[in-house]
């Protein structure tokens, strides 16, 4: 269980960290996160540098590899600024796994420092910046889908809906089981593709059943496993990643 | 023949694709456990509702760590105490020797009836297949296991045996093999296995039982149930061998109530069980009945080599009761039988490896999305999903080599793939590079992306990367800033 | 070496070194602090939800408490002690009736088909109850055997409310059970029951299919 996390006020600068999915296939949702940011006044630094986590490493067990990539990331953020991460797997391998990775190594302190400046984009937008929203879209019908890292790891089961309930034209459903895994979990997906689908299936049958044209999640992994899933079988429902709808509706 | 009966097959972990292959094509098997799982997620969910559950749960866990920290200590404080009181104390390296020893004493008494109530340790050490060989009957009594001994199958699940047969599968089965009407009744099935059990109890020389906890404090052994056959194995016949792993102990007495609360109410969502059993005795001079001998078993099988390392050490906190499988999305779709071990889910696939092999369930660790529902539910904490990502690094060769079969997975082309992963993931040019380059072939990137798209439409890569976009961004808005 | 030895090696010599136990607070399990009248109603309320049945009555009256439930329920043969204040009484009780008592302080060899076969009921007394999970506590003894609430298909069980505490660890230590356990202590809450066919509950599977708790409450007591 996260211990309770001690929000600081609103800071003059974040680092930004994008995530490999993101950068790879959803950069959009990077950018629309870069500019909610911004709108609250919040400079936004995004280090060049940055690649991944290295949590597919980590998952599959290749915790050299890991570390390396991990460490390639440590030097990214020498100031004190929080490192905002608009995802909640990446920003729990940074923040729980970053201290296990480096334990009783040279940069175990520098590996706890990073992780405790650590926030998901979500819980930044929530709790540090008090984000007010001024919905401009239609009336609608969504579900989300909070992946299991940002609920379990994270705890971070209810920033995402409490963001959407600010949003005044939008009536948030939840689907049945919502708290289930919708089967992505990396390599999992791959290695037990069977099992994974299975999964997927019964994750957009239960968005499909509550009647939302649309999903929104706070990870792009999912959104690929969900939406990948709807759009194989040619169903309307579209995803979106809850930085894009936000920014989308309120800009 | 019916559905039920031509399921009857054996499964190993080995075949884990297989059988998961084939449990998700049985909507069945599906529907079965969808309905039990749904049911007993649930239960648990009302039951804990008005209970400060973190903080049983810390104390729960804190038992735990201390009988696990005593380990030695406290079993030498079981086994004195236990013969103090007349209970026959013995200890086994593995299956093997406490499937001996229980034979021996079996064959001591000249017994040829066996009557068991629900041990999965003797599952784990196949004692009845031993007891047959030495043409002793082992029957079990606890209805689930019942049911599955006479469908000639193996438990899939540890609390709930036949959760995976519905109520017609089970009328077969009960019809097919003990002559009954079939019946959707299960008062009548209820009562006709209860008669046809209860002649078998009378019948007994020797019952088996598990053991829930074990009192180091008093030399008592705990027995938690809602039938009563446990009771009838422990007091019917004139002998009583209880058969458990050497971490089930407990340091106090007063350890016992928190554990229970949190077994009951996390297995099923019972606030409590019908019976809470505690023997510290075979029967003493002018007492009239239960056994005359009392014997304990105390198996290792693997447990003391898991209890070397300071992170597997967690996997021994286990109190059996469930919750993790009951909770997990996998188990759920495949079912126990699946995963072809004694545990299935996750405490199986964080146990297994270590009693098996990692060569033999090298499949188990990694069917997980480690969503982290088993460690959210689990009553004593075990971190199931860390101990499942241990296990992956042990089956590729980076762990600490302290699980049989260490380095079993490991293969050229995977761990070369992930070097390259590696290099590119510390290179940010040519990082940024190959993502533009990847957007700039994006009209050429493979529809094909084998498993991922027999079920999901492949992701294209995006034409700029958020590194490319960021840039562009940052430009625009210097320029607007130097506008007047 | 024998297995024992072995395995004492390997946990006394454990790699990683001595583990450090870690404090337990137990205080989540008791100090309930439930007066008498919620103390009874939380232990009603539990043990009837798991199909326990719960008459009230008084130290004066609850012998013919139970001669009412024999006769409710049918009951001709009923299993009992002898010494125990509660047998003693209900001997009495019953001894113009045509209810046939079965006595229970025998070896169990002497009379085992008798119980599993003619016991229509089995009547014992108990040590006290818990509030917070609807339970009765017995130490069987050799006049009231441990078969005797488990073998016949009812079980009647007299219970005082003065001895209803709240919680069972609060049982445990305050009747310092550590110190003197019995060759069996027992939790009984509600009738025998399974789930194993489908999820779906039925009683009485291999024990008692009723159980009747009178609860006897003291303002009538002497």
């Amino acid at each position: 269980m996260t211990p309770v996390k001690l929000y600081p006020p609103k800071p003059e600068k974040v680092y930004f960290f994008g995530t490999c999915l993101i950068d790879l296939f959803y950069p959009d949702a990077g950018l629309d996160g870069i500019r909610l940011l911004e709108r609250e006044g919040i400079e936004v630094i995004f280090p060049q540098g940055q690649t991944c986590c290295g949590q597919p490493a980590y998952t599959s067990g290749y915790h050299d590899e890991a570390r390396a990539v991990a460490m390639a990331q440590l030097d990214l953020f020498p100031e004190s600024w929080p490192i905002v991460v608009p995802s909640g797997s990446c920003s729990g391998m940074m923040r729980t796994h970053y201290p296990q990775l480096f334990a009783g190594t040279e940069h175990e302190a520098q590996a706890k420092e990073v992780a405790g400046r650590i926030f998901e984009l979500t819980e930044f937008l929530l709790h540090v910046c008090q984000l007010r929203l001024e919905d401009r879209g239609q009336p609608e019908k969504i579900a989300m889908h909070t992946s299991c890292s940002a609920r379990r790891e994270m705890g971070l089961g209810e920033t995402g809906p409490t963001l959407l309930a600010r949003m005044g034209q939008v009536e948030l459903v939840e689907q049945a089981r919502a708290a289930e895994c919708c089967g992505f979990g990396g390599t999992f997906a791959v290695r037990h593709p069977e099992v994974s689908a299975a999964m997927v299936e019964d994750k957009t049958q239960a968005i499909e059943a509550t009647g939302a044209t649309r999903f929104v999640t706070s990870d792009c992994g999912c959104l690929m496993n969900i939406a990948g899933r709807f759009e194989h079988q040619d169903k309307a429902i579209e995803g979106e990643h809850i930085a894009s709808y936000l920014w989308r509706r309120t800009s | 023949m019916s559905s039920a009966r031509e399921s009857v097959q054996t499964y190993t972990p080995r075949e884990f694709h297989r059988q998961a292959h084939d449990a998700l094509g049985n909507p069945q098997i599906r529907a079965n456990f969808r309905r039990a799982m749904d049911g007993l997620m649930g239960k648990r969910r009302d039951v804990f509702s008005d209970w400060d559950l973190e903080t049983l749960r810390e104390l729960g866990a804190s038992i735990r760590l201390r009988a696990l920290a005593k380990l030695p200590d406290l079993l030498e404080r079981l086994e004195a105490n236990c013969q103090a009181n007349g209970i026959q104390v013995h200890w086994a390296e593995n299956g093997d020797e406490a499937c001996r020893i229980i034979r021996e004493i079996c064959q001591r008494h000249d017994a040829k009836a066996v009557i068991k109530g629900k041990s999965m340790v003797s599952e784990e050490m196949h004692l009845n297949a031993h007891l047959e060989e030495a043409g002793i009957v082992a029957l079990e009594s606890d209805l689930g296991e019942y049911l599955v001994q006479l469908n000639e199958q193996t438990p899939s699940h540890i609390i709930m045996p036949a959760i995976h047969l519905n109520t017609d599968e089970i009328s077969d089965i009960m019809h097919d093999k003990t002559g009954i009407e079939r019946t959707r009744d299960v008062d009548y099935m209820t009562a006709a296995a209860r008669a046809q059990l209860r002649e078998r109890f009378m019948a007994a020389d020797v019952g088996i039982s598990g053991v829930n906890f074990a009192v180091a404090e008093t030399g008592t052994l705990c027995l938690v149930e809602n039938e009563g056959n446990g009771r009838m194995t422990t007091a019917v016949p004139p002998v009583h061998v209880a058969v458990t792993g050497i971490e089930k102990v407990v340091e106090h007495l007063r350890d016992v109530p928190p554990l229970y609360a949190l077994l009951t109410r996390s297995a099923t969502g019972q606030h409590v069980t019908t019976y809470f059993n505690m023997i510290s005795s075979p029967r003493k001079p002018g007492e009239h009945d239960g056994p005359k001998e009392v014997h304990l078993v105390l198996v290792d099988s693997g447990r003391s080599n898991i209890y070397q390392d300071n992170e597997l050490l967690d996997t021994l906190r286990c109190i059996r009761c469930g919750a993790c499988m009951n909770h997990c999305p996998v188990y759920t779709r495949v079912g126990g039988h699946t995963y072809g071990t004694t545990y299935p889910g996750p405490i199986g696939s964080i146990l297994m490896p270590h009693m098996m092999g990692l060569e033999e369930t090298k499949d188990l660790p990694t069917a997980s999305s480690l969503c982290g529902a088993c460690g959210e539910v689990c009553p004593v904490k075990i971190p199931i999903p860390d101990l499942l990502v241990r296990l992956r690094r042990e089956s590729v060769g980076e762990g600490r080599g302290n699980v049989p079969g260490a380095g079993v997975k490991r293969t050229r082309k995977e761990a070369a793939a992930w070097k390259g992963f590696q290099w590119l993931a510390t290179h940010p040019t040519a990082w940024r590079s190959g993502a533009a380059l990847a957007g700039k072939l994006r009209a050429l990137a493979p529809s094909k992306l084998g498993p991922w798209t027999e079920y999901r439409t492949a992701p294209k890569p995006a034409k700029k990367s958020l590194h490319e976009l960021v840039k562009r961004h940052q430009a625009e808005k210097a320029k607007r800033e130097e506008r007047p | 070496m024998s297995a024992r030895d072995n395995i004492f090696k390997r946990l006394r010599e454990r790699a990683d070194g001595p583990l450090t136990a870690p404090e337990s607070d137990f205080a989540v399990v008791t100090g309930r602090g439930w007066g008498r009248e919620e103390r009874l109603a939380r232990f009603e309320r539990w043990i009837t939800s798991v199909h326990g049945e719960v008459i009230h009555t008084s130290c004066d009256a609850w012998a013919s408490a139970l001669v009412e439930v024999l006769e409710a329920k049918g009951i001709r043969r009923l299993a009992l002690g002898r010494e125990h204040p509660v047998a003693a009484e209900a001997r009495a009780a019953l001894a113009e009736g045509g209810v046939v008592l079965i006595d229970a302080d025998r070896d169990i060899e002497a009379w085992r088909h008798e119980q599993f076969h003619d016991a229509d009921a089995g009547l014992t007394s108990t040590r006290g109850a818990i509030a917070e999970t609807g339970s009765l506590w017995l130490w069987p003894t050799p006049d009231e055997p441990r078969l005797l609430s488990l073998v016949p298909p009812i079980h009647i069980a007299v219970l005082d409310a003065d001895t209803v505490e709240d919680t069972f660890f609060d049982v445990i230590e305050r009747n310092g059970w550590a110190d003197d356990m019995p060759t069996n202590a027992l939790l009984i809450s509600g009738p025998s029951k399974t789930a194993d066919i489908e999820q779906t509950l039925a009683y009485g599977v291999h024990g008692p299919r009723e159980l009747v708790v009178l609860l006897r409450h003291r303002e009538q007591c002497p």
